[in-house]
Order: C-alpha cells, then structure tokens, then sequence
C-alpha cells in the first residue's frame, strides 16, 4: 500500500507556507495534497515524492508529521471509471472514511486515493477485480 | 557550620538506619516547646525593631500596641494588624527601615505589575541569617559540598538567583553563577562541569529539555542529579514530569522577595510538604475574604512575620500565596511545619461567570493529558453578556497519528473533563508544538480580554 503524510496545521496565516518551505527545502515534490479544516486546526494530506525524508524533515522543525497506509488505486478517466472501483467496495460493505483524486494522463488515467473501515479486505477485492493497488513509489511514478 | 547527619532511630525499608542529612539539626529538630519559646522571644525583638520605623509606629499606636513587652504570649499575635504589599507600596522607599541607612548592605526592590516598587533593607547580619535557611533548604534535599551547582536564576534585584547563590556557597558548592537565559551556554556549563544539581524555574527547565533535544544532547551525557525549582507555582505533574525528563529529583522551593526570597520553605528528601524555617517566620493560614485564622489543612492566604530580619522586619505580611498545612510528622523528624504545594495566588483567581476557578485546576488536567504538551495559554474573552474560556493547548508531536478524528475526540474529552473539574465548560483550542509562547521566567499563562467594566 502507498504512504501518505498527515501534517497538523494551525488554521492561521503562514503556517502551510511554511509547510511547503519545509518540503521546498528538501527537493521534495507534491503530487496531491488536500487539506481538512478543524476550526482551530487543520490536517493536510499529502502525496509526496518522498514521504519518509518528508516526514523527518517537517518534524525536525517541530511539525507534528505522520505516515498513515494509503490504498492508492488507478482507474479509468471516463464516466463511471470511479464508480466502477466504488462498486465494488460498496457490495462487501467497505465504508470510505476519507478520499481525494487526480488526473494522471487527460482521458485516460486517473488516481483515487482513500481510507477505508478494512484497507486488507479492500485491497484484496479490488485486486481480485483486476484495479491495480499502488505501492508509494509506483504512485508517484505514475 | 558542618552538615550533620542525624539518625533518630528511623530505618529504611531494608531496615538499615537512615540518616537524615540536616545542616543545622540544633534548630530543624528543636522540640516544638522550645520553637514556640524562641519565636516568642524573637517575636518581642522584632516588635522592638518594629517600633523604630515610622509605619509600624503609627500602625501598632493604632492597635493599642506600644512597647514590645505588650505581647505577652504568641496568642497575642492575632491582636498585630496585617501588613499588606499596598502597605510595603505606601512607604517606599524607607518608611519600612527600621536601622540607619548606613547599617543596611543590600535592598532587594520589586517594580511589581502595578508600577509601584516596593523594597526590602538586610543589615549584614539579615543576610547572614538568609544564608542560613538557604543552606538548611539545599542540606535538606541531600546536596552536599560535593556537588557542583548552576544556578540558572535571573541574578539581581530578583532574590532568587543571590538567594541561592550565597546559601550554595556557604554549603560547600561549586557554585556556577550563570543567571537565567542564554540555554545554549547553559547546556555547554552542564556539560563541561559536570553540574549535578540546577536551580531553575519549573518552566524554564522544560524549555531547557526541548532546547537540549534540539542540541542532539541526551541527559545520559550530563551528570545531574537534582533540581531545585520554584519562583512559579507549578502541579505535581509537572514536577515527575520534569524528574522524568531528566532522570533526577526535582525538590520544590517557596520564598517571596518580602521574606527575603527563596530559603523560606523547602522539600527535604521525602518530599511531604514544605518545611517552612519557623524559627525564621512564625506562619499563620487566613480566610483571605473574612481575613479569620484557619484550621489545619484549610486552604487560605498564607501570613508571616519575620523573626530575624532587623532592617525590614514585617509584621503579619499578606503573601496572598494561597497553600494549607501539611498535618501529621515529616518522617525526617524536623519539628517545622510543612506547607502544600501551592495552589495559586488569591489575586490569580479567575472569576469565569461567576465561578472561582485557578489556573493550577487546568494545568493538573492538562499534565494528566499524554497527547498535549506542556505549553498551554488561558484565555477569557467576553460573548454577549458571558465569559467565555478558551485553553489552548499544543498537541504532543510523537503521538500524532495523522487521524483527525482522534483530535476532534481528544478535543472533547478534555472540554467534558475540565468542565466536570472546574465547572465552566471551556473551549479546547490545539494548536502546533512550539507554538504557543514559552517563557524563560515566570510563565505568564493567563490572558483576560474581557473589559474591565
């Protein structure tokens, strides 16, 4: 399963700037990112080129940075290519916690990125299924 | 004066005897009967001293009291009017100088946050004396001449840094008079003398951690063996939390600039309760609202009048320090009274919709709390007609897991269990590690943005 990088930031001016500082600084790269506001708070969510360097390096400069598993998967980019994935989720019960996306070639590829209630099971069955599960150095050759 | 070791029959769990290191053991050990002589006779001495400065004149000549052969007893203490800091304020700078000018050594003056100083004279006998209790305070935890002592106290108008530094000296030390501030000199000082023992504001010995962390610096490499910590109240948590850190002892000390300053109350090794030098100052525990004495183990406004210092002696001075006394023996067998932690000041009450709450309530909550750390921020602001509190807190970056969730619950318990703890129901606001201020001095944690009227 791929990694990403959870980053708590101070929902204040400033403060993800000096996140993306931190990963400018180390010649890290951002492949998606999506941020969750909690009033006084905010989690950011990244996919990054390297997330363990990332992580070390944000907390060297006293970010609170974990690694949570991802299951990174590539569908189609049509109508109904993530519906065709959810589908299959949805019949064995699964629930999807939290998700973002991206584009990887217009047209053609997309990623979709998620938590889920049983990330075993959901990668097993999207697999049998013939999705491509992405460990974090496939996804980010994508 | 040697140190003596004093072995009244006690036994370790092993059942060895144990001694108890004291400095002075004809006084700490004095059999309650003759305390209460001497602070009878030392009560009519400074009654005398007194007499000489023009406040205590006119304020005693009120009380009907003349001449010092009026007390009779210790009870009549109780008949001595109060002295208040507003008191102290109203007769600067010499109204409270009970010697000529010419016999005083040293004053210590405090600028306060009301802007009006207020200032103590020691002759060089008072500061003989004040070295004393200090060397009693550091014997007391088990420091010895063999030790090497950083004193990481602001050094002067501030007591705490000269206090501890003479006291140090006349015990043995080696005393390294470094001041409070400038931690990546401190952390070269412990490293290249080996210091075994700090003084040092609780505060600033957390920030010392973080700091020493950040220098690639393990306590492993140092050799420090036990802290001295005070100038600031501070919970029980946070003294283990600050032994545990360090891996040493961490003794708690309480003094004010009108007693002098530190060397008024310290730890002994069995850490009970403060033992308060009552040949020194006779301490007495009041309502602070009904200003009536209180019993044994009631919380009030801790009193005390001084009983050695000539130049500035005070009378029933008001501390506003807010602590109750410790019942029952100290099993080191010292006769002297121990004070508790304290609790707070009467004027660091915070009135929250009409409910009396102490910062020291919220920060024993959030100590117990693992995933935030050990910087906080109390905030009041007015909404509409109520008080609102605000406790900022930052989370604990080794137990982030990236889950939001486990935030916004963590968020909820700690609202529910301040509101079951202090009754008002705060909002819990968590912020990034380092981001909140730490102070190197005293910690001010408290910000009111409510109006004044």
């Amino acid at each position: 399963m791929a990694e990403q990088l959870s980053v708590f930031v101070d929902n204040k001016p400033g403060r993800l700037n000096a996140l993306t500082g931190v990963l400018r600084d180390h010649r890290i790269n951002i492949r998606a990112m999506t941020i969750a506001n909690h009033r006084d708070y905010g989690v950011a969510k990244l996919l990054v080129s390297d997330p363990r360097l990332a992580q070390r390096a944000l907390m060297e400069q006293g970010f609170a940075a974990a690694l949570q598993s991802v299951l990174a998967i590539v569908i189609e980019d049509r109508p109904g290519g993530l519906h065709a994935a959810l589908e299959i989720l949805a019949e064995r019960q699964i629930n999807v916690l939290d998700a973002y996306g991206f584009v990887v070639a217009p047209g053609q590829r997309a990623a979709w990125c998620m938590e889920v209630d049983d990330p075993d099971e959901a990668e097993r069955l999207l697999t049998t299924h013939g999705l491509q599960v992405l460990t974090a150095r496939e996804l980010y050759q994508l | 004066m040697l140190p003596s070791h004093i072995n009244f029959g006690r036994h370790d769990e092993g059942g060895n005897p144990m001694s108890v290191p004291a400095w002075n053991p004809a006084v700490e050990f004095m059999e309650r009967e003759a305390l209460e002589r001497l602070q009878l006779a030392q009560l009519r001495q400074t009654v005398t001293w007194a007499l000489k400065t023009p406040f205590y004149r006119r304020r005693l000549a009120e009380a009907g009291l003349t001449r010092s052969e009026d007390i009779a007893s210790l009870r009549d203490l109780r008949h001595l009017p109060y002295t208040t800091k507003d008191d102290l304020r109203e007769a600067y700078p010499d109204g409270l100088l009970a010697v000529e000018p010419e016999q005083a050594v040293r004053l210590h003056t405090s600028s306060g946050t009301t802007g009006m100083p207020t200032v103590i004279y020691h002759t060089r006998r008072d500061l003989d004396a004040w070295t004393e209790l200090v060397a009693r305070c550091i014997v007391a935890t088990g420091a010895t001449a063999g030790d090497v002592f950083q004193n990481m106290t602001h050094y002067g108008l501030f007591t705490g840094g000269l206090g501890l530094h003479y006291g140090a000296e006349r015990v043995g030390m080696l005393v390294i008079p470094v001041s409070s501030g400038n931690t990546s000199r401190q952390i070269q000082l412990l490293r290249d003398f080996r210091a075994t023992v700090v003084h040092a504001t609780p505060s600033y010995l957390l920030h010392l951690h973080t700091a020493l962390a950040g220098a690639g610096v393990t306590t492993d490499q140092l050799h420090l063996r036990k802290a001295f910590i005070g100038a600031e109240p501070h919970s029980e948590q946070i003294r283990r939390k600050i032994e545990t850190l360090f891996g040493i002892e961490a003794y708690n000390s309480y003094g004010l600039s009108e007693m002098n300053g530190p060397g008024v109350a310290f730890e002994c090794l069995y850490k009970t309760g403060l033992h308060l030098w009552e040949d020194a100052y006779i301490l007495e525990i009041i309502d602070p609202h009904t200003r009536q004495p209180l019993a044994e183990g009631e919380t009030g406004e801790i009193v005390m009048t001084t009983l050695q210092r000539q130049a500035t002696p005070l009378l029933r001075y008001r501390t506003r320090d807010l602590s109750h006394l410790v019942s029952g023996h100290c099993p080191c067998g010292r006769s002297h009274r121990r004070l508790a932690r304290l609790k707070g000041r009467s004027d660091d009450m915070l009135i929250i919709n009409g409910v009396n709450v102490f910062p020291s309530q919220i920060e024993d909550l959030l100590m117990k709390t693992p995933e935030v750390g050990s910087n906080y921020l109390i905030q009041l602001e007015k909404r509409g007609a109520l008080d609102r509190l605000v406790v900022k807190t930052e989370i604990y970056a080794k137990l982030f897991t990236g889950d939001p969730q486990t935030l916004d619950a963590l968020r909820e318990r700690l609202s529910e269990a301040l509101r079951s703890a202090i009754l008002v129901k705060p909002v819990i606001e968590l912020h990034e590690p380092g981001s909140l201020p730490v102070s190197e001095g005293k910690a001010r944690r408290v910000l009111d943005l409510r109006p004044a009227f």
